[in-house]
């Protein structure tokens, strides 16, 4: 019998969410773990170029003022209750993080250094050059190192294990060695990240395949608003690799192939750095018209200077010479509006807690809600530290003096090792995993991308029916124990599909235009019938729908123009 | 383009002969702007499942794809396969230094133990400001050129001195090292990191880096750590922690060359040391001093100026307008 691993707070992801949340948890006291599939500094946080918004009361700027933003970017379905939490805490967050270490842009004065983004009405984006997330990852692993949280580095988690409707731990494949074990937990903080390889293409790293949110899908959990995909206005052509909202936000332009600033017509007062949504739709339709090049218009900088773009965009530059060949210093490069990010996720409440008891959630996986229809750039970061904390402060006084629940854990880990031997045994038939996924993602970004309608979501619900009936006997090639990544890419598959239905089966039920989901065939807004939440419960045939209406604390829904 | 991709492979827990390492050839097609890691990942999803290697950001960001390629460590997603191709292939190798798991994939741990041996979190000594520290824009913009720092361990891969001594602290873990006591924020109300730099100055520290530049190629995201290196000896020299080795030979050979216009190769050693104090030191030079001798290589025991000396030296006061000290005190700051 292997040693028995038990935690009063595992953390699963090792990103910004869950790094934030485990060294909360465990300066309360809690005998806290993180079990991540990567090395916490190869967490998606890393992708995060642009900055982090807080505002700041010593700089003339107001928390309401953020928070109406946000709400106004979220398309009024945000929660206002939940927005209202995390624009207070932005700047007392930020400031932890100064002070950790984050090596911030500053002004002249030598004080934190701001630049504009999109969707909000003043400057209160705080920024390292154009690689805050890995500026704000590497510092947070900097602080769970000195934590002594315990940490189990590439081990993938097949199972979330609830006995009696309480979280009781999970199971995870140790990928040097391929050994599954059982991990007993008094509770269990999710903190996955997104799902963004189930579009093909994305901007996400190959990493962010919905593992949180397919683990509480099956265990009975409720996910939320799963429909609200956010399309990134500008992501490069080919390898749909992002580039960030900062060069908008330093001043650059969006032209068409005769070199018009097409935004005029969309967003007269905030042009550029109208909400994503908004910029998104709106290259998206010039594209359409015949008015870009190669299903791409142009992003140009060449008016910004050099030194401005040395000092700050000198990353997404080597990305647009590296991947695209074009130096934006000297020429507009070619940019599309790519998938990016998921507003939906794991619903919880403010203090991170889910439907099921015990079980956590933070970060992009999760739905608090603060994003609503559409994510405000640079609030995804805010988003985890803030939500990360309260996560981890809140599963450690919960599990305070509280014992491990009691169940079959041999059982458990026999059901779920003749799960994965199965997956192993099967015969070769000629098909791949990686094949589904492709045409899971194309089905996905033809049909569910920036424009949507019946018919199309229709078609790609058959898709995945048809997908998931060809990934119940997909073979795995590689039979080996140690670092069997075709494994552990055939059971992530499985946590994408799972995502996949959900974000089809809202995206049908929502018969309006809010945010980032746009109905051709319902074009308008709709706050009599649809203000309120889609909560997707897997049942029998697939996603249950149910509703759960919007919290609304002092900002009316209103109409939206940029 | 129709391309070769040779990989070393190898499965160090197999029962056969995959135990060893070996050589295997994937034809494949790929877009002309392709990166060699499209071209591994086209391998592994379509051809050969088994291949193993860590990769995820394509973007250079998430530090998970470094290997050798061509024979030098880089980022296949940073590196366009038709700029490598040579003779219709690309040979791909794990990482050097760190042991091998499986294929491309090695064990970092040496890397990251390396890493927590620098203490690499801010120890500011005294009080925290309420609101952010106030530090200059380009104090952060020379930091940020540090942090730009990936913990891709190209430059660990490619490491002349850890690829013998595997106790050197190394370019990831020192440049990183770099990044705390570069920075305003740690150490005293002066921003000196007195203790950082004391111990990076012990053995296995600073001073083990031969110089070599090899990490500097390697690094994919010009954060430089020879330079960062050279950077620190800089400032532990300023805070008079000179008796060490490494400082003593830095000052030795600028007083050698300073002085007389050559090195004065016999001294050299024994100044390094610290002198005919330190006999256990010297007593260890012994052996490569007879063989010296029995081959003829002895350098000269009278130590003979170049001609024209004073232009050297005029040279020197140009640059060095002060000379160095020597110093033998114990710069420890704990005694």
């Amino acid at each position: 019998m292997a040693e028995v691993l038990q935690h009063d707070v595992l953390v699963v992801g090792a990103g910004l969410a869950g790094m934030r949340a485990a060294i909360a948890a465990r300066a309360r006291g809690a005998n806290t773990a993180i079990i991540s599939k990567v090395h916490p500094v190869r967490s998606h946080s890393n992708a995060a170029q642009g900055g982090i918004n807080a505002a700041l009361l010593d700089r003339g700027d107001d928390w309401e003022d953020h928070a109406y933003d946000t709400i106004k970017g979220s398309d009024f379905l945000g929660d206002q209750d939940a927005i209202e939490v995390m624009c207070r805490q932005a700047g007392a967050s930020l400031i932890d993080m100064e002070h950790m270490g984050v090596t911030f842009n500053r002004d002249d004065d030598g004080r934190l250094g701001t630049r504009a983004f999109g969707g909000q009405r003043r400057a209160r984006t705080f920024f390292v050059g154009d690689f805050t997330g890995q500026a704000l990852l590497h510092v947070m692993f900097e602080q769970l190192i000195k934590s002594g949280v315990q940490r189990y580095e590439e081990w993938f988690v097949t199972a979330l294990i609830m006995e009696d409707g309480q979280a009781a731990g999970v199971i995870a494949l140790e990928i040097r060695t391929g050994e599954l074990h059982l991990i007993r937990a008094k509770s269990v903080i999710l903190a996955t990240g997104g799902c963004g390889r189930l579009f093909e293409p994305s901007t996400n790293a190959l990493i962010v395949t919905g593992d949180g949110m397919g683990l509480v899908y099956n265990a009975g959990g409720q996910l939320m608003d799963m429909e609200m995909v956010q399309y990134h206005p500008t992501t490069l052509a080919g390898s749909g690799v992002l580039i960030s909202e900062a060069a908008r936000g330093e001043g650059a332009y969006l032209r068409d192939k005769d070199g018009n600033r097409f935004m005029e017509k969309y967003a007269p007062n905030m042009m550029e750095l109208a909400s994503r949504d908004v910029v998104s739709r709106a290259e998206q339709t010039e594209i359409n018209a015949g008015n870009g090049v190669d299903g791409c218009v142009y992003l140009d900088c060449t008016h910004l200077g050099e030194a401005l773009i040395m000092e700050k965009l000198i990353q997404i530059r080597e990305i647009g010479i590296d991947l695209a060949g074009a130096d934006m210093i000297k020429e507009p490069i070619p940019i599309r509006p790519g998938m990016h990010y998921i507003m939906g996720g794991i619903k919880t409440d403010i203090e991170g807690r889910t439907n099921l008891n015990g079980v956590y959630a933070a970060g992009e996986c999760a739905n608090v809600s603060v994003h609503g229809g559409n994510r405000l750039g640079a609030n995804s970061l805010l988003d985890t530290i803030v939500f990360g904390e309260r996560s981890g402060n809140h599963a450690s006084e919960f599990t305070r003096n509280m014992d491990y629940v009691e169940f079959d854990a041999n059982a458990a880990l026999n059901q779920e090792r003749r799960r994965i031997q199965e997956m192993l045994d099967r015969p070769e038939n000629g098909d791949r995993w990686s094949a589904i996924r492709r045409e899971m993602g194309e089905s996905m970004n033809r049909n569910v991308a920036v424009f949507r309608n019946e018919e199309g979501i229709e078609e790609t619900i058959d898709d995945l029916h048809q997908l998931r009936r060809r990934y119940e006997n997909v073979p795995v090639h590689n039979k080996g124990k140690s670092f069997n990544t075709d494994l552990i890419f055939a059971l992530e598959l499985g946590y994408m599909l799972d995502c996949a239905d959900t974000i089809a089966v809202g995206a049908l039920e929502r018969k309006e235009s809010r945010g980032a989901q746009f109905r051709t065939d319902y074009p308008e807004r709709n706050d009599e019938e649809w203000l309120h939440h889609i909560v997707l419960t897997k049942g029998d045939g697939g996603p249950v729908t149910s509703e759960l209406p919007v919290t609304i604390t002092q900002w009316t829904p209103e109409e939206r123009k940029y | 383009m129709d391309v070769t991709i040779r990989v070393k492979r190898q499965d160090p827990e197999a029962d056969g002969e995959g135990r060893f390492p070996y050589w295997q050839d994937y034809p494949v097609t790929i877009a002309d702007n392709a990166t060699v890691l499209d071209a591994l990942i086209q391998i592994r999803e379509d051809d050969d499942g088994t291949l193993s290697l860590r990769c995820s950001c394509r973007s250079a960001i998430c530090g998970s794809c470094a290997m050798r390629i061509n024979g030098h460590a880089g980022l296949a997603c940073k590196t366009i396969a038709n700029t490598v191709v040579q003779d219709g292939v690309i040979t791909v190798e794990p990482a050097g230094v760190m042991p091998v798991i499986k294929d491309l994939v090695v064990n970092f741990d040496m890397f990251w133990d390396k890493i927590e041996a620098v203490d690499p979190f801010l120890k500011h000594m005294g009080q925290e400001p309420d609101g952010e520290y106030i530090v200059s824009n380009d104090a952060m913009l020379h930091l940020s050129g540090v942090t730009a720092c990936i913990m891709c361990g190209a430059c660990v891969s490619d490491c002349t001195v850890l690829e013998v001594d595997p106790t050197f602290l190394g370019p990831a873990a020192l440049a990183k090292a770099y990044r705390f006591t570069a920075d305003p924020r740690d150490g005293d109300a002066a921003g000196v990191s007195m203790e950082r730099l004391w111990a990076l100055s012990e053995p296995t520290g600073v001073w083990d880096c031969t110089r070599c530049n090899e990490c500097v190629q390697a690094c994919p995201k010009g954060v430089a750590p020879m330079d960062r290196i050279m950077a620190i000896r800089e400032q532990a020299i300023q805070q008079g922690y000179t008796n060490n080795n490494g400082a003593r030979h830095t000052d030795a050979f600028t007083e050698s060359v300073g002085h007389s216009g050559r090195l004065d190769e016999l001294r050299l050693p024994i100044k390094s040391v610290g002198g005919f104090t330190n006999m256990p030191a010297l007593m260890d030079y012994m052996p490569v001093a007879f063989r010296a001798l029995r081959r003829g290589k002895m350098p000269p025991i009278a130590h003979k100026n170049v001609d024209n000396v004073e232009a050297v030296r005029r040279l020197f006061r140009q640059t060095e307008p002060d000379p160095p000290v020597p110093q033998v005190s114990n710069n420890s700051p704990f005694g």
